[in-house]
C-alpha cells in the first residue's frame, strides 16, 4: 500500500525538520550521497559541485530576503562582489587564513546590507526594487573604478585556502568545507524560518502594517532580514574567489543578480529546498545549453560569437515558464510528486 | 567658451533626457492602466531599434517605410507578448508579474544578441550629419530632432489622453479597472493597447538612440537608466516620467564633464542611480508620485 502509515503525534514531533522514518532514512542516503561524491566524479564535476554550493548558500540568503520577508533585491550580486573582494583583498594583501577572512567578507556584506536597509525601510514595492538595483549599479562602478583596491579589469589572484594549515589546494578538499558551509547555512536558514523571526518575516512579507500592529518590529526585523541574507551573500561571495582563484568585476554584475533571483523563482520562493533545487537547476543549466550550443556552432560557424545570446534567452525563458506553469516551482513539483506518491491510488 | 560647452552639453542632455522620457512614459502607461512593471521596456526599445535596422539593411526601405514597418511589427509582437505571457498572470502578486517582464526582457535581448550579433552597427538616421551653429554654438543636428519629436510626441499623448475617446477610457481603466468594465471600457483592450502604445513609444526612443549613438546591445542596460528616471519621478506620474528623464539626461551630462576630473571617469553612467538614490531618501514616492495609502 502506498498509504503512508506516518502522522504526527506531538508537538515535538511537528516541531522537527525530518520528522518521518522516511525522511530520516533518505536524509541519510544523500548525505552518504554527499560524501563520497569526489570518489566516483572527475575534477570538473567536483567543482561544478563547489560553484552549486556556493549558489545554494547566496540562493538562500536571497530567499530569505525576497522570498520570506518580501523584499525583492536585485542587488544580490553586489552583496556577493562585496563580500569576495573583501576576502579577495585581505587574504592577498595580508595573508589572513580562510578562517579568518570568510567571517570578514560576510560581515562586510552584512554591513553594505544594513547601509541598504535603513534607507530601504521607508520604500515600498517597485521603489525599493529600483533602489537595489541602484545599488547594485554603484557598486558595480566602485569596484571597477577603484583601483587601487580592487585593481579593476585585472583581478585579484587569491592564494589558495587553507584550514588550520591544511591546504585545501585540490577541488576536492575544497568541497568538503563548502558542503559543511552549505548545510550549516541550509539548516541555519530551516530553523530560522521556523522560529520566531522566520514567522515574523514570513508576516511582513503577507502584511507589513498588520504585522506591525500585532506587534512585530518592522524595521528590526527588515534590517534583519537584509543583514543576514547579505552575510549569506558576503560569505558566499568569499568562497566562490577562493574556488576561482581570481575575481574580476564582471563576476558580479546586474546579470549575476537576475540569475540568483531566477534560482529562486525556479526553486520556490521562500522554501530553503526549493533555494537548494533551483541553485542547482540553474548551475547545471549552462552547462546544459553547452551542450546544446557546442555542435550548433560547429554547425553554422557564424554563430559563435553570438551564441552567448542563446544562454541568455535560455534564462528568460525557464523564468517565464516556470511563473506561467509552475509558480511553486520545482519545489511545487516535488511537493506535487510526493502528494501524488503518499496518496495513490487516491487522485484526490 | 565655457558657456558654449554648458549650452552644449545642455542640449545633449536634453536630447537624452527625451530618450529617457521617452522609455520612461512607456513604463508609466504600462503602470498606470494595468498596474504592471514592464522591465522589458528597454529591451522592447532595442528591439524596435533593432527591427528598423534590419527594414533598412536587408529590405533596402527607405528610412521612413522602414520606421513605420519597424512599429507595426512591434505593435504585433507586443500585442501577442501581452496576450500569451502577461495577461494570464492578471492577479497573481506583483513579484510574479515583475519576474515575468524580467524573464521576457532575457528573451528579447538574447534573441537580438542571436539574431543580430555584439558588434555595433552605424545606424542610418536620416538626420543630417553636419552641426547646426546657433549664436556661435555648435549642436548636433540629431539631438534638435531628437527634441523636437519627443515634445511633438508628448503634446500628442496629451492631447490623446485628454480629448479622444480612447485615451479617455485609457485614464479611465488605470483610475479603476472594475468601474470602467462595468461602463462597457472594453478593459482587455486597453491593456493590449497600453503594452502597444508602450511599445511604439519605445521604438521611437530606440531608433533616436541609435542615432544619437551606435546601434549596439548595450542600448538595454542604456536604456534600463528610463527606470531612475521613472522612479525619480514617481511611478505613477506622466510628468513626473517626463520631467525624471530630462533631469537624469542633464544631470548625467553635466556631470559627465564637469565632475570627470574628481570622480573619474565613467561618472555619467551611475549619475542616473547616485541620483535617485538621493531622491529616494528625500522623497520615497518620488517627486510627483501620489503616496499609496495602504489598507490592511
Amino acid at each position: 500500500m502506498a498509504v503512508t502509515r506516518f502522522t504526527i503525534r506531538s508537538y515535538a514531533q511537528d516541531l522537527r525538520i525530518f520528522p518521518s522514518p522516511a525522511a530520516r532514512i533518505s536524509l541519510v542516503l544523500l548525505g552518504a550521497l554527499l560524501l563520497t561524491f569526489p570518489l566516483f566524479m572527475g575534477s570538473y564535476g567536483v567543482f561544478v559541485a563547489c560553484i552549486c554550493g556556493v549558489s545554494i548558500i547566496s540562493a538562500l540568503g536571497l530567499n530569505l530576503l525576497t522570498g520570506c520577508t518580501g523584499l525583492l533585491s536585485m542587488g544580490h550580486a553586489a552583496f556577493m562582489g562585496i563580500g569576495a573582494y573583501t576576502a579577495a583583498i585581505l587574504a592577498a594583501r595580508t595573508g589572513l587564513p580562510l578562517i579568518a577572512t570568510l567571517p570578514l567578507a560576510g560581515l562586510a556584506a552584512a554591513l553594505a546590507g544594513l547601509i541598504v536597509g535603513v534607507p530601504a525601510l521607508r520604500l515600498k514595492g517597485l521603489y525599493l526594487v529600483v533602489t537595489t538595483l541602484a545599488f547594485q549599479f554603484i557598486v558595480e562602478h566602485v569596484i571597477y573604478h577603484w583601483e587601487s583596491l580592487t585593481q579593476s579589469d585585472k583581478g585579484i589572484a587569491l592564494p589558495s585556502p587553507d584550514l588550520f594549515g591544511f591546504p585545501l589546494n585540490s577541488y576536492q578538499s575544497y568541497y568538503y568545507v563548502i558542503l559543511a558551509l552549505a548545510v550549516a547555512a541550509a539548516v541555519f536558514t530551516k530553523n530560522l524560518l521556523m522560529s520566531r523571526t522566520g514567522r515574523a518575516f514570513v508576516a511582513i512579507r503577507d502584511r507589513d502594517i498588520a504585522a506591525e500592529i500585532i506587534g512585530i518590529h518592522m524595521a528590526k526585523y527588515k534590517i534583519m532580514s537584509f543583514a543576514i541574507s547579505s552575510f549569506m551573500a558576503g560569505v558566499a561571495g568569499a568562497l566562490y574567489a577562493y574556488l576561482l582563484h581570481l575575481i574580476s568585476p564582471d563576476h558580479f554584475t546586474f546579470n549575476q543578480s537576475i540569475l540568483y533571483i531566477a534560482m529562486i523563482i525556479v526553486g520556490g520562493m521562500g522554501t530553503v529546498l526549493g533555494s537548494i533545487l533551483g541553485a542547482v537547476f540553474m548551475v547545471l543549466l549552462p552547462e546544459a545549453i553547452n551542450a546544446v550550443s557546442g555542435p550548433l556552432v560547429s554547425a553554422y560557424p557564424d554563430l559563435a560569437p553570438r551564441i552567448g545570446g542563446l544562454s541568455v534567452m535560455v534564462y528568460g525563458l525557464i523564468i517565464i515558464f516556470f511563473l506561467l506553469f509552475e509558480p511553486l516551482g520545482l519545489f511545487g513539483i516535488w511537493i506535487r510528486i510526493k502528494r501524488y506518491w503518499k496518496t495513490w491510488p487516491y487522485t484526490y | 567658451m565655457a558657456s558654449n560647452i554648458l549650452i552644449q552639453l545642455t542640449i545633449t542632455g536634453l536630447a537624452w533626457g527625451s530618450v529617457y522620457a521617452c522609455i520612461a512614459l512607456g513604463f508609466v502607461l504600462i503602470f498606470k492602466a494595468t498596474d504592471i512593471f514592464n522591465f522589458a521596456q528597454p529591451e522592447l526599445m532595442m528591439l524596435g531599434a533593432y527591427l528598423t535596422f534590419a527594414f533598412i539593411t536587408v529590405l533596402k526601405l527607405p528610412f521612413i517605410w522602414a520606421f513605420l514597418a519597424a512599429l507595426v511589427l512591434m505593435a504585433l509582437i507586443t500585442a501577442l507578448l501581452e496576450m500569451l505571457v502577461v495577461r494570464p498572470l492578471v492577479g497573481e502578486p506583483v513579484l510574479s508579474v515583475i519576474m515575468v517582464t524580467l524573464g521576457l526582457a532575457n528573451v528579447i535581448r538574447g534573441m537580438t544578441g542571436l539574431v543580430w550579433g555584439y558588434e555595433e552597427h552605424q545606424f542610418p538616421a536620416p538626420f543630417p550629419k553636419d552641426p547646426l551653429t546657433i549664436f556661435g554654438v555648435a549642436i548636433n543636428q540629431a539631438e534638435i530632432y531628437t527634441i523636437v519629436a519627443t515634445v511633438i510626441l508628448l503634446v500628442g499623448f496629451f492631447l490623446f489622453f485628454k480629448y479622444s475617446q480612447s485615451g479617455i477610457s485609457m485614464r479611465a481603466t488605470a483610475e479603476d479597472t472594475s468601474a470602467a468594465f462595468l461602463m462597457g471600457i472594453n478593459v482587455k483592450g486597453v491593456f493590449t493597447a497600453s503594452w502597444v502604445i508602450a511599445s511604439l513609444v519605445a521604438t521611437v526612443a530606440g531608433v533616436f538612440m541609435a542615432s544619437l549613438t551606435y546601434l549596439d546591445p548595450i542600448m538595454s542596460h542604456t536604456g534600463l537608466k528610463a527606470l531612475p528616471a521613472l522612479i525619480l519621478g514617481g511611478l505613477d506620474s506622466v510628468h513626473g516620467a517626463i520631467l525624471g528623464g530630462l533631469i537624469i539626461g542633464v544631470a548625467e551630462n553635466l556631470a559627465g564633464f564637469y565632475l570627470a576630473d574628481y570622480l573619474g571617469s565613467g561618472i555619467n553612467e551611475i549619475t542616473a542611480y547616485v541620483l535617485v538614490l538621493i531622491v529616494m531618501m528625500i522623497r520615497p514616492y518620488g517627486l510627483f508620485g501620489t503616496k499609496e495609502i495602504e489598507r490592511v
